[in-house]
């Protein structure tokens, strides 16, 4: 199987704090990928670097085989990896259907159009139907995304971030503050929108972790400490000591 | 679900608007009144371009709006003096690719970063430009400026645009098609990321937009419409000067679009031809006018900061959401305490105004919403004074009413769901 996304010794450090150090993964098209580890260990950093909101201080990425470092997040985005943000990050005085329509107008080449009207873009159009069914918000499609509940606030950052269709896609903990309905339904969703795409997320939740995952990454202090299957990660002695404590066994 | 359709009806309305409205005001004042307000129409919505629509403060929008009136005249100078077969009503559009030319050049440098960024280099450019006027005098014309003769260009159709009225219907037809193109834009996918900018620039490059693009985008459109109006004044004075391009026009076409409100397209539009007027008739009645646009700019700021559009459409729904009822009774109390208070410092401001001002020259007596007084006695200071100080508590007591009147109506709007 091919090489979706590859970090190769990837390095951060903000002044002498280093929060990734020497960073290597591999990550195969159409694998889900989790990320975990304790509070502050990067992993935020991580999908900021490689998303290229941030530059790394050495090391490469590369998407699909090609290199990536360097570029400015459009463009990557553009190469085909979306992310979602932590906190909901939208554009909340803009309807449900105008946030998906804004996320899908660049993967179908309508770029910076403005000689033809947006409704009559039929595939536009389209895509945004298609979305806010995938997402469960076809109901509230002219609500500005700002008065949504959280749940479908969140649900519409994952609408976003797969509206342009990328084939990669990093999910920044997707399930955070929600209760456990909801988490269920989040896992459903994500299952079902990731569906023959590559998806690395960051995950605190241990369940949401192991029932999505093939593989999962342990951060710890900016290194990966292990990688590895979940059923292998869950029996891993340092990363047990490391992270996992007795939460999971 | 199928297209959502352009309504025929308002675009009807303001073409028939635009055709009739010299046969109501016939008059020379207002015809020159009616054709500064078609170009402050077209300056105004390009205006909102940028703050409205991609939430870009810019000091600086006159610049524009001057470029595109002072190559404006040029061309008309070139042209009558190469006796050139070009006729007045393609001249708005040289005044716009100027605009364009410049909105390009000066946004390459601008527009990379938004927010306060924004603004100060805005303001920067606007002094750059504003203070070389008085450099390059052979472009600028100075103190007097350039002038122009445009009944002396070929003749259009046998049309010369000799009189007002021919000039006041070219600016009403560039002023209809610019209103349409600038409307159809904000319908775009283009206009549809300005909004994404606006909302949330880091979003927009994490689908595949570069927000620096969308800017420079929308400020070169900006300044191809303010190109435009600058053209149009050219044809309508026959004179450009170095005011036009100041930080003053900046500051008008801000208030004007703040005015209006900067949350809807019509906003603009409403604050152009409300402050063109104001500025034209209040100019006749007191000299403290400018006084007057600032604080009815922060009366806008501070209590109406969607515009006079923002709170009509407000009021609308609630009238219709059957709010009146409840809305009237603390109205009925605002109003007159409103109007006292309002009214009380209008004569401070022009008692104030004559006795600082203008007492040495014109003497202190004046007439004061139709009664004679004199500025340096007490009574009418003491009258005005009463007025303002009863105006104000009474507001102050009144205002927490309005506040519980409109929770009410908040409250039964939400639970209906409109």
């Amino acid at each position: 199987m091919s090489t979706a996304l590859a970090l190769i010794n990837l390095y951060k450090s903000f002044g002498p704090v280093q929060i990734i150090c020497d960073v290597s993964l591999n990550i195969a098209s159409g694998e889900r990928h989790a990320i975990i580890g304790p509070n502050g260990a990067g992993k935020s950093t991580l999908f900021n670097l490689i998303s290229g909101r941030i530059q790394p201080s050495s090391g490469e990425v590369h998407l699909n085989g090609e290199p990536i470092t360097g570029l400015s997040p459009f463009e990557i985005n553009r190469r085909g990896l979306s992310r979602s943000f932590q906190i909901t990050n939208v554009f909340p005085k803009m309807s449900v259907e105008e946030n998906l329509r804004c996320a899908a107008l660049w993967s179908l080449g309508h770029k910076y159009t403005f000689w033809s009207p947006i409704d009559r873009l039929s595939d536009v159009r389209e895509r945004a139907e298609c979305l806010m069914e995938c997402v469960g918000l076809t109901a509230r499609r002219h609500v500005s995304a700002g008065v949504l509940s959280y749940a479908e606030q969140r649900a519409l950052e994952i609408g976003v971030t797969i509206g342009g269709s990328a084939d990669v896609v990093l999910l920044d903990e997707p399930t955070a503050g929600m209760n456990n309905s909801e988490t269920e339904h989040a896992v459903a969703l994500i299952r079902r929108v990731t569906e023959g795409k590559t998806l690395v997320m960051v995950e605190h939740d241990m369940g949401v972790v192991f029932s999505l995952a093939d593989r999962i990454s342990v951060l710890v202090y900016g290194q990966i400490i292990a990688s590895d299957t979940p059923g292998r990660i869950r029996e891993d002695p340092a990363v047990r000591e490391a992270y996992l404590g007795q939460a999971v066994s | 679900m199928t297209a959502r359709r352009v309504p025929l009806a308002p675009w009807l309305a303001f073409a028939l608007i635009l055709v009739a409205a010299p046969c109501v005001f016939p008059s020379a004042t207002s015809l020159t009144m009616m054709s500064l307000m078609g170009i402050m129409i077209i300056f105004a919505l390009s205006y909102n371009i940028l703050l409205g629509q991609t939430g870009l403060l810019s000091f600086g929008h006159a610049v524009y709006y001057g470029l595109g009136g002072f190559v404006a005249i040029h061309a008309m100078n070139a042209v009558i003096r190469n006796k050139l077969g070009v006729s007045i009503p393609v001249i708005p559009l040289v005044g716009g690719l100027a605009g364009l030319a410049f909105g390009v050049l000066f946004g390459l440098v601008s527009t990379r970063r938004a927010g306060i960024v924004f603004s100060m280099i805005s303001l920067g450019i606007g002094e750059l430009v504003s203070s070389s006027s008085f450099i390059l005098r052979t472009f600028f014309g100075g103190e007097e400026g350039i002038t122009t003769n445009r009944s002396k260009l070929t003749s259009f159709f046998g049309y010369k645009f000799g009189p007002q009225l021919e000039v006041y219907y070219l600016i009403a037809v560039w002023c209809f098609f610019c209103v349409l193109a600038m409307y159809a834009l904000t319908r775009t996918p283009f206009g549809r990321m300005c909004n994404a900018v606006r909302e949330n620039p880091e979003r927009v490059e994490f689908v595949g937009y570069s927000p620096r693009m969308v800017r420079l985008i929308a400020f070169s459109f900006a300044a191809f419409f303010a190109g435009i109006a600058g053209g149009l004044a050219a044809i309508s004075f026959e004179i450009m000067n170095a005011q036009q391009l100041g930080a003053q026009q900046s500051s008008l076409v801000l208030l004007m679009t703040y005015i209006g409100g900067v949350g809807s397209f019509t906003g603009p539009i409403v604050g152009a031809v409300i402050i063109t007027f104001l500025q034209i008739m209040l100019s006749d009645v007191t000299s403290a006018w400018q006084l007057y646009f600032g604080l009815m700019f922060i009366a806008v700021v501070l209590f109406a900061p969607e515009g006079v559009v923002g709170w009509t459409t407000l009021h609308l729904r609630a009238l219709r959401g059957g709010a009146a009822r409840r809305l009237a009774p603390a109205y009925a109390l605002i109003g007159p305490s409103l109007a006292a208070s309002a009214l009380g410092a209008i004569m401070i401001i022009e008692l104030t105004n004559r006795q600082l001002a203008e007492a040495r020259s014109e003497g202190s007596s004046m007439r004061l919403f139709g009664f004679d007084v004199d500025a340096s006695t007490l009574p009418p200071w003491i009258t005005a004074a009463t007025l303002f100080a009863a105006g104000t508590v009474l507001c102050f007591r009144v205002w927490p009413r309005v506040g519980d009147a409109w929770g009410a109506v908040n409250a039964r709007l939400h639970f209906r769901g409109d």
